[in-house]
This record gives C-alpha cells, structure tokens and sequence, in this order.
C-alpha cells in the first residue's frame, strides 16, 4: 500500500485515502471540433504509459478531495516527488 | 495422571501436565510444550503422509520449517486445517489428528500408489491422463481426491478477527539475540519500537541456547534484556506475532495469534490481528533455517535436523530417540552431539562429511569419547516407520561419490545438518535480489529496495557474539534514520563463549553408491515428494530455468513454502545444469511468510460489516410497513411495500395505480445531490452537461445528461438554479460519488480558472416526492405559505417555504408523468415530514411505492434509468434524446467531440424504443435477446435487448424498452424475443413514451 | 517428438527415467526469419504454433526475454469461460474455449484442462438484468449458459452463503458448464514443446531491445544477442506491450497495471467449481492440488512490479469470507501480482500496425488465460494473410479513433 503524499494537507497518508486519476499533463484540445477522428482518438485513449518515471493524477477522494500529480516510479513504485496541479514536475524521465 | 511420564521426556523438565489426543488417542504433554514437542515425548513417530506418495513422515522441525507434521486441528465449526505441529501451543483438551493416511496414519492404503512411485516422475499427469478424451474428468476427480492436506470446516467462522493500524519509528521483525539487542538500542534512543516474534517466547535460538553470555547463563540473560524492553514506554512487543509480508513504502503486515495457545475458539476475545504497520525504519532479523541433508529416505521418522534435536532435548526436555547419529558438514551441529550426550543417551557416532574437521568443538565432542567418522557420508536411512539403521560410506572429497564400502549403523535417531540458510524472506519481498555468496554456503539478502536493513543469522553471520552486535548496530543505525540518536550503540561488547568454527563444507546431495536417478529417493522438498532425481529429470527435459524446475516439479509450492529445500534443490539444479548457484539464481518468495488466516486478513469488514449500509431518515418507517428492500449501491431502498396476502406484482400494481389515479409518496432521499456555487458555475455546469445552464433563472430547473468525454451517457438528472451564482444538481442514487469525483477532476485539472466550489448535500436532505393528481390537494394541507397554483408554481419550479412546520424546498419535477412535488427538508425532519405528509393524503388514500413502482411509471412515460437502459456505449441520440443536447453551445461541452465520430453515425446503431407484446399480458423478461427473424438458427442475429420491461397496471397491458438497431426508424415493425425457456414472443416496435405522450398530465 | 502416453511413462519407468527426450531444443538464432514472434507466454506460442500448423511457415522464433511462459500465464487464476456479452468477444472467447477442449489431444501434452462450470453470481437487480442479457445472448450465438437460482446455485458449491440476510445477499448467477479452469504452465510448456517439434526456435534469456525498419516497413529486432532479421514481427508482449510499441514510435491506448491473486494452503476438494463475482468483488476455483486459488480485483495505479497493494487482497479476501463463511479459517499460502494491459473497453487488440510487417496482440486485460489459444490461432493468422482473421477484425486498433468499441466491462469478471 502506498504512502502518498499530499502536496495540499502535507501530510503523508495511506493510499486508501486517494484514488488514482490516470497519466498527467494531457491537455484537453482547446478545439476539439478541429481534430479529426484519429486526432481526437489520441487525446481520448493513447497514453505513453511509461515503465518508470510517469506523471499521473491522484485524488485526495476522503482528504482534501483535490487533485495533485505525482512523479512516480512505476517498476519500484517509488515516488519521487508530488506537485499541485497547473505546476510541473522537476523530476522527468527518458520517455516521459 | 500427574504420575505419568512419557517415554522421552527428561527428567530434568517437569511442568503442569496437559491433556490432549491425537488421531484419537489420548496422550499428555506439560505447559510450555508444542503439539510436535508432546509428540515427540510420548513417542509418537509417524504424524503424517506424504502428499504424493503416501510415506509415512515423522516430526523433522522445530518451527515454520516444519514440512511434515502437518495436523488438522479440533472438529467441527472451530476447526483448521495444516497447521503445523511444531507451531501448535499444546492446551488442554486439545484435539488434533493427520491430514492424510486411510483408514490411518500407519496403515495408509495410498502407500501402494506411494510404492509404484516410479510411474509417478514429476509432471507424469502431463504425460498422460489424455486418452481416451472423455477419461479425463474422471481421472481428474480422483486425482482431486487424492490431493489437499487438512480439509476445511464447512460452517461459518466462530471467531472474529480484528486488524490494526500501527506507525512506529523502528520495527524489528525477530526477537532473537540480534532482534532483541536491535529494539533496546533502538528503544534507549526514544523511537517508538515495535519488536514482533512469531514464537510465544521472545529469544529466538536462545530459548534452546546453553551457552553464557558475559557470564550469565543465556535463559537469564534473556529474561533481564526482555524485562528491560517490556520497561520502555516507547516499546510494543509483540510475541505470537508473525510478521508475514513486507510491501511497498515500509508497509508490514504482522499476523498476532492471541487466543490459539487457549483453545479452538475463543468466544470473546479477538483470536488473530493483523497489524498494518507503516514503519520508518526495519531491522530483519529472522534468523536462519538449517539445512537438511539430501541422502536417500532421508525422510524416513527419526530424521530430524540437528538443531530441532538440540531444541527438543535443552528448551522441551524431549530426547526423541535413545541412539543417535548425527551426520553434518559443519562444526555448529556438533553441539546436537554434545546435547544428546548429555542427556544420558547414546551418540553412536558423528558422520563428518569434511576429510579432517579439527575444530575445537570436534576435539570437545571426541573428549566425550564419542566416535566421530570424518570423510563420510550418511547416504541412506532404514527403516519403515522409524530409522533402524544408517548406512555410511566414505566419499570423495567434493562429495560426489562414495569411495569405498559401505557400513551400517544402528540407531534410532538421525540428525543431520547441512549448514545454515539465512531467512531472507521478507527482503525478498521488497523486490530486493537475494545474493550467493560461497563464503557461508548461502543467499544472504540482496541489496535493500526499501528502509530496511538485516542483523544476524538471516544476514549470514552465525557466531552469537557477531549476531548481537550486528543487531544493536542495525538498531541504533535504523533509530537515527528515524531521527532518533546518534546512531552509535551503547552496547559493551559481549563476552560469549563459544566455539570457533572451521569450515564448513557444501553439500547438497549426498552421493549414493546408486545413480541419483537408480538410488533410493533422497528427497529434497518433503512435503511435496521432490526427490533429487526429479530435479535432474527436469533438467533431461529441458527445463533449465529455476522456475520452470520449480513449477515443473512443484519443489517449494508446500505450505513450508520450501525453507527447508529450496537452497539444496537449487543447488542440485546448478549441479545438473553444470552452472555455479549464483548463476542459476534463486526464485522469488512471496508474502506469506508463513500461512496467514483468511479471517485475519478480512478483520472485521465481514458479515453486517463488510459494506456499511445506508438508511434514510424514514428506514424505520419503511420497516415498521413491512416494505421488501432492494440494494440501490449502499443504500437499502423500499422496493415495494405489500400488504398482507400481496404478491410482488399484486403491491405494484396497487401502487401504481393509486399514483395515476390519485397520490403516491416516495423516499427519494438517496439520489445525489451536490451544491454548486461560485461565478462560473453556469459556465461550468454548462461544460458539463449536454444543454446549456447560462440562462437558467433562480426558480427554475432544468433536465440534464451528463456524458463521458467518449461521448457516452454517464449521468442524468435535474439541475436547480438556486439564486444567482447557486446551483443544485442532482445526480442518480448510485452516481453521486462518482459525478462529484468529475466534477472536481474538470474543474481542478483543465479549467482551474473558473471560480466554482462544489459541495456534496447528498446527506443533507430527505426527500419525499409527492406524486398523482391529488398532490396538490395533499400539498396544500401542509404548506400555507407557497402558491401551489400551476400558474404561480408551474412545472419546473422550484420555491422555498414551510411544510408541517419546517422550513422545506420543493421541486415541482417529476419522474411518474404525474403532478409531483419533491419535497426536501433537514434530513433530520425527514420522518416528521414523511408522516405529515402521509396524514394529510390520508383522505386521499395517499400510497407510499417503492422503487420497483417508481420503475414502472417511469418506463409508461419512457424516462430511461442510466445504468439500466444504458449501459455505457448509448449516445443521447441512442436514446432518441437529441432534445437535450444543445447545438447552439459555444463551447464543446465534454463528450460533444465525440458523439461526431464514424462509428456515432451509423445508421443502425442500437436505438431507445418501446416494445408492445402482441399478446397484452406477456412480459417481456428483462436482458431478453431482439431478433428480427425468429426462424433462424444459431448463431443467431441479434438486433438488440430488452432493457426494461413491466406489466403496466395503468395501461392493461405489458411495456418494455429496448434498444434496436437502426429502432428509430424501424417503428410498427414485429420483432421476437427467443427466451430461455423455448418461448418466442413476439412485440410490436414502438415509441418509447407509452403513457400520456403529449406530457399533459404534469402541467396541470 | 516422442508421443506422452501412460505405455511412453511406464516404458520409461523401466530406464529409470534415464531416457526421456527434451521437451525443446535450445536453438542458436539463425541471421533471419520469416516471422519473429516477441514473447514466449502462452499467446506467443500459440501463435507460434498455429502459424507452422496452421499456415505452413514453420521458419520462425520466439524471443522471450525470461523463461518460457514467465509472465502472466504463470501468474493467473486459470479460469477459462466464454460468456462474453458481446458478439465479437463471446465469438473469440468461444473459438478459443473450443481450442481448449481438444487441447490436451492436439498437443499429447495434458494441459488439465477441466470443465468444472463457471458461476458469474449476481448480487442485484442490475446484475441479475445483466446475467439474463448475457445468457441470452450466450445462448443465442450457441454458446452454453444458464441463469440458475440461488438454490441451484447451493447445489453446485455447497458451501456458498445464499442467505437472504448478507450485506449483499446472492440473488442468481450465470452457470457455463463448459467453462472451468487448465494447468497453466502446462499450457505454456505444450504449445512450445509442439511448436518446437514443428521446426519453430524457442530463443529464451534474450530481450528484444529495438525494432529495426526500413521504408516503413520492419525488417527485423534488436535483441541483447544482436540483430535478428525478419519479414514479419508479432508483439505479444503482455505487461509490456507499451514498451515494445514505443520501440517502433507507436503509443497504444493500453495501461499496464497490477493484478493480484493469492492461494491458500492445500485442502481436501470443498469446491468443484469456479464462482466469480463482480459485485462483492472476488473469485474462487480449488486446483487439482487442493490449493484455492482466488484472483483479486485490478490495483487502481499504472505498474511494472508485479506486485499490488495490500488492501486490494485484504478487499478480496473479505468477498470471499463473504461468499464462502467456512474458509475464513482457511489460510493463504501465497499471493503476487502480474502486470495486467488494460484497454479501455476491456478488450484485446489483435490487429496491423501503421507500420508495415508490424503486429500487436495485447491488452487483454484480465481475460488472456483463458483466451489462449483462439487468440494465437486468430493471431497467426493475421499474421499469416497480413490481414485481420474475422473473428479479429473488431479488435482493430482503429476502433479507439472510430468509437466501435466493444464495451466488456461488465462481463470480464474484474472491475477496472
């Protein structure tokens, strides 16, 4: 079980209290209605889905009920370092 | 019976005496014995059968290694199955008996399959079992039966089971020397300590220890060291308490075993905790397993490992024979010979498979006069049921062959020693690699993945001296990551005597003067049957990966999960590959340690507990009417309310007619309710939901679908404008959580510029809807301060005022087609309302349904139910629901990109429409299959399903939704139901609204 | 190949077992061949397989960067069932479901192959809507099932819990007979030993580290032995198809995650048959040794570790005591992780790539044991004809850009 830090209650807690929210940084098109089909697909479904380094979301769901990203090992489970939304990470990998 | 003396107790070890029976047979043991320590007293040499082969097998261990005396312990609904004799607790009036062996233990039927062993190599069932093709399920059904070791009870769990949560600074797995010495110097520091040791001493290998330490004799010693911990505030110890997975982030799981050493249950206390520890730093000092040595029967009862000789005979007062050889390739288990010796029995030699052991311990034990054979091995036991004799052989000096004659020792006992494994279980959990290493004959922990760090014998060092100094450095080292101390030990150098040790040697298969493959079995995992010649089987095979060996001849898969052959197997198997150990690697263990209850695991989330359920204000109310309940998520909803006599559809019917003709009540307090505010709330929503929110004014309501960015239906419900900047939204009664979770994912990740805050009500509010065309009549009785006229509170309205006295806020929506008001008030003046409500309509014979009502009426009037008429892949459009989507929004609303993609286009996508049986009284079971052409054969084409069906009490006649291909356009068409049962029915295509299609009836 | 039989076993016997053959060579990599099947897990064989059986091409390897069948297919609960809910995937399913009940003969290896019946349970009025949707459709493209009661439900696992006054008490189930569980190394070791014998090289210990192409189209891999060229690459890479897609530039709408399962210590047969159940979340078989082998539900997070989160087994283990009272005293043994490749529909992809000679078979999700072998005979040929078989059409990569996706969610026994 994870122990995960929240960037908003800074405070370490167990990984039951979050729920995950998926690859970060992807960036609803601003013109969905621009892209074609296949463009549009991309944004929906394919994701680099790293082994290693990965940015991803996490929901505080029985905390502060906020997002925050997390920069997360994801052979070791290690996690190296969490960030609020709207900021970047300083930890990035090869094929992040 | 206090006079009675077993045969192999000493007598220098009395006790209070303990009443216990196995397979029936009555026997005693003293306070302080286990199951195997009672056993071994009172003679009892055959405790079990092997798995395979049905041979007779005798107590080996001591302690989690045990792969033998397996025993089912008690009767009835308190029973367990496998424990191990060895870590059983003897209590009074114990009961326990062997897992295998028909119609006993020594008279084993199987043992005649046991005797054609040969036709039985590892993997044979792949071999063969195949022909004839229908054979197989019967071959299969006694191979089933002929497998498992205890069998599990068949009632319910009498016990209950708790789970803890526990932070500490340092947790020591393991109170032997180097555990103990870890937790006090951790514990002078001031961390919190949690020290945890599986056994119900604390003490490890001083429990069976003779040594002294600084002079005092190891069993005082001990006692002081634990009295100084228990003295710390800032320590927890935990004995019975195995620690038995080690998981990411420093998490530790700890199984504590608090009533087991009292009986089979325990009727009021908690018989097992896990404790979740999430620790800052580790200290592992789980010791070490010696090894056996692979010699053929070597599994004969009598084999034993010295160590266990050593810890029955000093800590137990058992000698579990009267004449023994000890076979080693060390010098530590010459201490077994020494033990024995002084016990009064008979050490008929000590078999030393080294050319020329001269350490000081070899000189000591040959001051005994004790005969020790050096340059040979023990390469086989005899025997049937207990060891008769030993036959010795000289090898060579690798160990590879026997060299010359062979002789033949008498005993009764063999204890034999290979050296010593270090635990490095939990390590491994952690994905750390463990590492050979020659210098000690084994793996000691690989390179630390998480906060951890092992001290003692599981680290490879052996010497008692090393080991308490490893452990008080390893505690005070983890203390001051922790951020205690300053990392130095206050712990004085002990003074311990001991032996310095020589060499030991690395045998792993004792040569026999037979081929390995022609040889007597010399098994390597007892429990399983893997021989040594079923590992170089494997290796002819082709299998040259640890794994596959291990998978293809089950070596470790035993509940003992291979501690003690894993090392030995591995070895051989580099010896068959003609590659060194390092080379071929070890396998990976994995959590548990040692076999952990399922009931400890689950704690007390089981039974009434294992999902928490949740009631509304009216649930007594709706019990006290007798209402049938239906599980809407956690909720219990009224299903339907009969009254005496009713049948299901008999309540229904009545209830839904008492709606369309006068008035129905409704606890609709569960569906979700989320409070919006903030200036871009109606931008916001309006991102959201597939119509547009902007010009909702404060008063009124609005009908929206909520969809996934995949362009498919997510949520529905009624959106409220509270007043400016202030909304309401209700979501469905399974969907809250989930719509508030979206909610915040959009708001906080892609437009945290917009200013809105949403809050969950869900559990603010009751909620009775007041439904049927004498609502209003029944509404005015109660409220005195809102116009109730359509024209002052029209459909779609919402306003605030008094209702029997409370202060409420009604909702002129509805889910019948009917006149309705939605009543909401404080949760906590929901069962007054209710009743109020319930008194006024008295007149009116105002009928309280259910959700299965609330079903019906809603499909008569073709309002979909999202989870139930979609199911995920259905657009609004699927569900002829275009209406509600806006085409004139600006912005591209979530999931509107995706409702233009090809496959959203196509023609003949499954669509929301109505069926009409041709016969009026045939319903249409739900999940019922669409076919166009009934005459077909299978595989059929199917057009689409069933997703709601009813028989309408209203209308006379039977009602259904389905989705259809291409259904839209395919109204007044005749399509067949083919059912389970051998019926086809046929059904009219139609529109979906059924009841009131020109919507007349809730504007009034 | 020597044929298995109990007279091969007893003959043997007589020579001490001294005389067995290999069950495969330990080939050296030729410079090319026609096909280069990466990964040796059971669908890579088995598509390895099929194609020499099948299709003739018989110059091909497979490279497995571990040891044959070490991934998932070592690490899954072996349940095998066809009662898809969807045409395309209970048509896959059942392909494969029909490989199966040969199996054994077709490759004279015993895969164990035992038919003790699937029960989907329902715990709700939806469920049950949904059970009553799925049989049917079952049924009605010829695959067996029927919704059973709770009380013919008791009959088939006497010890199950069917009282009325659970949290989530047992309302009906689905019940395939066919379906049931299979050895799964067995299936592994016979698909290699049979693809081996028809001149296929087994390449273990050896990673595919890039693939190389040239114009657009692969001419061949990368591999920690050196270059290996080939006219045709199929990836059949579960827990790392990602990884190997991005070796060509792709990015698959797959995520890779943790899925646990655990067993318990041997005991005397108490249940004949597999019971899921989506609802309270867990699901049971015993094997042949005794052992109950119990899967738990997807870790929520993406991972490579083959290892999950302890709540997630403790979650499972609280729906099996739920379901079956008796075994809370029970013990477990052993549990671990696989790494499980998620689509969003919770279906595979078996499909062309953008590049030329490039294949994928992956992201079955929780449901690529039991898919075994109709995924590498429909794969194979894919391969073969370089165009979707029928069965595989729909499971087309283009689908995530067109929207016909085929939404299995609910019938794939895990909720993700």
């Amino acid at each position: 079980m994870l122990l995960i830090h929240c960037p908003h209650c800074q405070e370490h807690r167990d990984e039951e209290e979050f729920s995950y929210g998926g690859e970060a940084h992807i960036v609803r098109p601003l013109e969905p209605d621009a892209l074609n089909d296949q463009e549009w697909g991309d944004y929906l479904f394919f994701r680099t889905n790293s082994r290693g380094i990965h940015h991803e979301m996490w929901y505080h769901a029985v905390g502060c009920r906020r997002y925050f990203n997390a920069t997360r090992n994801t052979v070791t489970y290690e996690i190296l370092e969490t960030y609020k939304t709207g900021t970047q990470p300083t930890i990035t990998g090869a094929n992040s | 019976m206090s006079q009675f003396r077993s045969i192999n107790r000493l007598p220098t070890h009395t006790g209070a005496a303990i009443d216990f029976t196995f397979n029936g047979k009555a026997y005693q043991g003293i306070a302080g014995d286990t199951l195997a320590s009672a056993l071994l007293a009172n003679g009892v040499d055959v405790v079990g059968r092997s798995f395979k082969y049905a041979r007779p097998r005798g107590i080996f261990g001591h302690g989690a290694e045990e792969p033998n005396g397996i025993i089912q312990l008690g009767s009835g609904a308190g029973t367990i199955p496998n424990l191990k004799a060895t870590q059983v607790e003897l209590y009074q009036g114990l009961e326990a008996s062997s897992v295998n062996g028909w119609p006993s233990v020594n008279v084993d039927v199987m043992g005649i399959v046991g005797a054609l062993g040969r036709l039985m190599p590892p993997g044979f069932y792949y071999k063969t079992f195949m022909y004839p093709k229908k054979l197989w399920m019967t071959y299969e059904h006694f191979i089933r039966k002929a497998a498992g070791l205890g069998a599990t009870p068949v009632e319910a769990d009498p016990d209950s089971y708790d789970r803890l949560n526990q932070h500490c600074d340092v947790l020591v797995v393991g109170a032997g020397p180097a555990g103990l010495l870890a937790a006090r110097e951790a514990a002078r520091t001031g961390a919190r300590v949690i020290i945890a040791d599986e056994q119900s001493e604390f003490g490890g290998s001083l429990l069976a220890s003779k040594q002294s330490i600084d002079g005092i004799k190891a069993a005082h010693w001990l006692a002081s060291l634990v009295a100084e911990l228990k003295a710390y505030s800032n320590v927890q110890l935990l004995p019975r308490s195995t620690v038995f997975g080690y998981y990411d982030h420093n998490f530790l799981t700890v199984l504590e075993r608090r009533t087991d050493h009292l009986g089979l249950t325990s009727a009021h206390q908690v018989r097992q905790r896990v404790h979740r520890v999430r620790a800052a730093q580790v200290v592992l000092a789980t010791g070490a397993f010696e090894r056996p040595l692979v010699f053929a029967h070597n599994d004969i009862p009598g084999v034993m490992l010295a160590s266990s000789v050593s810890t029955y005979v000093n800590r137990y007062g058992v000698a579990p024979g009267n004449k023994l050889v000890l076979f080693t390739t060390n010098d530590n288990a010459y201490q077994t010979a020494l033990d024995w010796h002084q016990t009064g029995r008979d050490v008929v030699a000590v078999i030393d498979s080294r050319s020329n052991p001269s350490g000081d311990i070899v000189a000591a034990i040959k001051a005994q006069g004790i005969d020790v054979i050096a340059g040979h091995g023990l390469i086989e036991a005899q025997g049937n049921k207990r060891v008769k004799r030993a036959l010795i052989a000289p090898i060579n000096a690798a160990g590879t062959e026997v060299t010359g004659a062979v002789r033949t020792l008498n005993c009764d006992l063999i204890a034999c020693s290979g050296g010593w494994s270090p635990a490095v279980h939990l390590s491994s959990h952690t994905g750390a690699k463990p590492v050979w290493d020659e210098s000690i004959v084994g793996f000691r922990p690989g390179e630390s993945k998480q906060q951890e760090r092992s001290a003692g014998a599981c680290r490879g060092t052996f010497d008692l001296a090393g080991c308490l100094a490893e452990g008080a450095n390893a505690g005070a080292e983890a203390a001051k990551l922790s951020g205690y101390g300053e990392g130095n030990t206050q712990f004085p150098v002990c003074a311990v005597e001991e032996y310095k040790e020589q060499p030991q040697q690395a045998l792993f298969l004792v040569p026999h003067t037979k081929s390995t493959s022609r040889a007597p079995s010399q098994f390597v995992d007892f429990q399983l049957d893997v021989s040594a010649s079923a590992i170089e089987l494997a290796v002819r095979e082709g299998f040259e990966s640890v794994e596959h060996v291990k998978r293809y001849t089950a070596l470790g898969f035993g509940t003992d999960q291979g501690k003690l052959g894993n090392i030995n197997g591995m070895a051989i198997l580099a010896n068959a590959l003609d590659q060194s150990i390092a080379e071929t690697g070890t396998t990976i263990f994995r959590p548990s340690y040692t076999p952990t209850t399922f009931g400890a695991i689950a704690g007390r989330d089981v039974n009434n507990l294992f999902d928490p359920e949740r009631y509304t204000a009216m649930h007594r109310w709706h019990l006290d009417q007798g209402a049938e309940f239906e599980n809407v998520g956690q909720w219990k909803r009224p299903w339907y309310f009969p009254q005496s006599g009713e049948s299901m559809q008999d309540a229904v019917n009545r209830e839904g007619l008492a709606v369309r003709n006068s008035v129905g009540i409704l606890d609709a307090t569960t569906l979700g309710k989320i409070d919006i505010q903030g200036p871009d709330a109606a931008e916001f929503i309006t991102r959201m939901y597939t119509n547009s929110y902007l010009k909702l004014a404060p008063g009124k309501c609005r009908y929206g679908v909520m969809l996934k960015e995949d362009g498919m239906i997510f949520d529905d419900g009624v959106c409220a404008c509270l007043g400016e900047n202030h909304y309401l939204m209700f979501t469905t009664t399974g969907g809250a959580a989930g719509v508030l979770a979206w909610l915040e994912l959009w708001q906080q990740t892609e437009w945290p510029e917009l200013k809105v805050y949403f809050t969950s009500v869900t559990d603010h509010w009751t909620t009775a809807t007041v439904t049927g065309p004498n609502a209003r009549k029944v509404m005015a009785k109660v409220c005195s301060d809102i116009d109730l006229s359509n024209e002052a509170f029209s459909f779609m309205d919402w306003r605030d005022g008094t209702v029997a006295g409370i202060v409420a806020r009604i909702f002129r929506i509805s889910f019948t087609g009917e006149l309705s008001y939605e009543v909401n008030v404080p949760a906590h003046y929901g069962r007054h309302i209710w009743e109020a409500l319930i008194a006024a309509g008295e007149e009116f014979n105002i009928t309280p349904y259910g959700t299965e009502t609330m079903h019906v009426l809603r499909a008569e009037k073709g309002f979909i139910i999202v989870g139930q008429d979609t199911d995920g892949s259905m657009t609004p459009a699927d569900m002829n629901m275009d209406w509600v989507v806006g085409k004139k929004k600006t912005f591209s609303f979530i999931g509107k990109r995706s409702l233009q993609r090809s496959d959203m286009l196509r023609e003949n996508r499954k669509q929301l429409v109505g069926l009409k049986t041709l016969q009026a009284k045939d319903v249409l079971p739900e999940g019922a299959q669409v076919v166009f052409d009934a005459k077909q054969t299978i595989p059929m084409s199917m057009q689409g399903h069933v997703t709601s069906s009813y028989y309408s009490s209203s209308l006379g006649h039977s009602i259904a939704l389905a989705v259809v291909k291409g259904g839209h356009s395919r109204l007044g068409q005749i399509v067949h139901c083919p059912l389970a049962d051998g019926r086809t029915i046929a059904a009219e295509i139609v529109s979906s609204v059924f009841y009131d299609p020109k919507g007349e009836r809730h504007h009034v | 190949m020597k044929k298995y039989s109990a007279f091969s076993l007893f003959k043997n016997a007589l020579s001490y077992h001294e005389n067995w053959q290999k069950v495969w060579r330990s080939p050296t990599p030729k410079k090319d061949y026609d096909v280069i099947v990466v990964g040796g897990g059971g669908h890579g064989l088995a598509t390895a397989y099929y194609l020499a059986k099948v299709h003739g091409i018989t110059n091909i390897a497979v490279i497995e960067k571990g040891y044959l069948g070490g991934g998932n297919t070592a690490r899954n609960t072996t349940i095998i069932r066809s009662n898809y809910l969807w045409d395309e995937a209970a048509q896959l399913y059942d392909l494969s479901l029909k490989l199966w009940e040969g199996l054994s003969q077709e490759l004279n290896y015993n895969v164990m192959f035992s038919q003790r019946g699937v029960l989907n349970l329902g715990h709700n009025l939806q469920d049950m809507r949904d059970i009553e949707r799925r049989v049917n459709a079952n049924r009605l493209n010829g695959i067996d099932g029927e919704v059973v009661s709770p009380e013919r439900i008791k009959e088939i696992a006497p010890l199950i819990n069917i009282s009325r006054d659970s949290r989530y008490p047992i309302l009906g189930a689905s019940w395939q007979p066919r379906g049931g569980t299979a050895r799964h190394d067995a299936v592994a070791w016979g698909y290699a030993r049979g693809a081996d014998a028809l001149g296929v090289d087994l390449i273990q210990q050896t990673e595919v580290t890039g693939i190389r192409r040239k114009d657009g189209a692969v001419v061949g891999v990368e591999t920690t032995g050196g270059f290996i060229g080939a006219r045709k690459v199929a990836c059949v890479t579960a827990g790392n198809s990602s990884v190997v897609a991005a070796m060509a530039g792709l990015r698959l709408p797959v995520e890779s995650r943790p899925l646990q399962a655990l067993v318990s210590e041997p005991v005397k047969p108490c249940l004949d048959t597999v019971v899921m159940s989506n609802a309270v979340h867990g699901y049971i078989s015993q094997s042949d040794k005794g052992d109950l082998v119990i899967g738990a539900g997807v870790d929520s997070y993406n991972g490579y570790g083959q290892r999950g989160s302890f709540h997630v087994v403790e979650h499972t283990i609280q729906a099996i005591c739920e379901l079956f009272p008796a075994f809370s005293r029970v013990r477990m043994n052993r549990q671990w992780g696989g790494i499980v490749d998620t689509c969003p529909d919770a279906c595979p992809i078996i499909s062309k790539t953008s590049v030329e000679g490039l294949y994928f078979n992956c992201g079955w999700g929780t449901g690529g044991f039991k898919a075994t072998p109709g995924s590498g005979y429909v794969f194979a040929d894919t391969v073969a004809n370089d165009r979707p078989h029928p069965l595989a059409a729909a499971f087309n990569i283009d689908r995530f850009n067109t929207g016909a996706l085929i939404d299995e969610h609910g019938a794939a026994g895990v909720a993700h």
